[in-house]
């Protein structure tokens, strides 16, 4: 089963997430902030991250940046999933290391053909 | 609606378009027919029988026909034929002995033009191998409204997120308001035009390679083999057929094989191999 870590600050929006993704076979973990997230890859890194732009604390892309300078930090297959969706955003989102990028609103559908677009689903 | 009028209509829209309705697709008449009664006020599918009785062409037929089309598409759909087309066809077309002219290319059920500019994408990265060779990519459809979409080149947020990878919208689209519009130089690769699979295909000329997708699983096996017949006359010996993921040739023709390693792909029989009819 692989494993993947939800960021975002919406509760509303890790639940609809994890839904989506344990219907998908995905072992779910949580976190509200781009600290926390950091905290956790720290000590086990996922398999995917579906990763929010706009959080306190430490936002999604500053999250990103700082995970791909880490020791294995290349590892995680990381999906945004942001209100931001104009072409800057994007760009400066895969120019950090993103692998693939949804744009909100998302509904299984997406999160499907995206996680099969990048290999996370066979 | 009667069995008379199910005949009816199943009828007009076989002769017309080559999609075979059976009886157990009489809600499909019942759902798609709404909007083209209210568009040429009609109080209920009885009506609109009674008028395309006496008249089966004009723009009520039209609408009737584009109506029973089914134009779901999604860019590099089932991703793997657009890798063989990546990694194996186009190298394949490029190496061909002899070869001059353009590449030319047949989206021949083209439906909203996703397949066509999946297509020129991948041929926009492969600029490099293909050095100064044209590629000519043809998008035909029989429906004009899903034509006139695949002509604007414009997609919705949902249809951009179905197939299409990040780093290829970032690529080739811009965004214009909530929508996203491909990139002058994909556009320019593609040519639209309104085209019936039921008729002859030499206004066309001839192509190195046809993707001809999706859209045989809704005729019958004589109308296939019909089709089927014009596609090979349309290709070079050897040429290449893409169909469908849940399209094939056995036990319809012998006038393809399979590809020895591509799933999905079918070659023209060379003429002297196959038993012509
Ligand atoms: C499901 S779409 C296939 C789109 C694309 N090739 C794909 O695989 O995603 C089928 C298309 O075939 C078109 N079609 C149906 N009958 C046709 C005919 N007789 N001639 C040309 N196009 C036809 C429909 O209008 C529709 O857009």
């Amino acid at each position: 089963m692989k494993s993947c870590l939800v960021v975002d600050d919406s509760g509303v929006i890790r639940k609809v997430a994890r839904r989506i993704l344990e219907e998908l076979n995905f072992s779910v973990e949580e976190a509200a902030d781009g600290q926390q997230a950091l905290d956790r890859c720290r000590i086990k890194k996922p398999d995917a991250i579906l990763l929010d732009w706009n959080m306190p604390v430490v936002d999604g892309l500053e999250f990103l940046v700082a995970l791909r300078k880490e020791p294995d930090g290349h590892v995680p297959i990381v999906v945004f999933c942001s209100t931001e969706n104009d072409l800057d955003h994007i760009t400066r989102a895969i120019a950090a290391g993103a692998n693939e990028y949804i744009m909100k609103p998302f509904d299984r559908e997406i999160i499907e053909a995206k996680f099969r677009e990048v290999g996370l689903i066979a | 609606m009667t069995p008379a009028e199910f005949e009816f209509l199943s009828g007009f829209i076989r002769a017309r378009s080559g999609i075979s309705l059976a009886d157990d697709k009489i809600y499909l008449f019942q759902s798609r027919l709404v909007p083209v009664l209210s568009r040429h006020q009609f109080s209920d599918i009885a009506a609109l029988v009674r008028s395309l009785r006496l008249s089966t062409s004009g723009p009520l037929a039209d609408d009737v026909v584009d109506a029973m089309t089914t134009n779901e598409t999604l860019f590099f759909r089932d991703r793997l034929p657009f890798d063989h087309f990546a990694n194996r066809l186009l190298p394949g077309l490029l190496a061909r002995p002899g070869r001059s002219g353009a590449i030319r290319i047949w989206s021949a059920a083209a439906s909203t033009g996703q397949e066509a500019y999946s297509l020129a994408m991948l041929c926009a990265e492969a600029r490099g191998a293909l050095g100064g060779t044209r590629v000519e990519i043809l998008g035909t459809d029989l429906s004009p409204a899903a034509l006139a979409r695949a002509e604007s080149g414009r997609y919705t947020q949902f249809e951009v997120q179905r197939g299409l990878p990040i780093g290829m919208l970032a690529k080739y689209f811009t965004k214009d308001g909530d929508d996203w519009v491909i990139s002058p130089t994909i556009r320019a690769m593609v040519k639209f035009r309104s085209f019936n699979l039921l008729d002859s295909f030499s206004p066309l000329g001839r192509f190195d390679l046809i993707f001809c997708r999706n859209v045989l699983i809704y005729f019958d096996i004589d109308v296939k083999r019909m089709i089927f017949a014009k596609l090979a006359e349309a290709l070079p010996d050897d040429g290449a057929l893409v169909l469908g993921s849940a399209e094939t040739v056995i036990g319809i023709t012998d006038q393809f094989t399979l590809h020895p390693e591509l799933r999905g792909i079918y070659i023209k029989t060379r003429a002297s191999q196959s038993g012509r009819r």
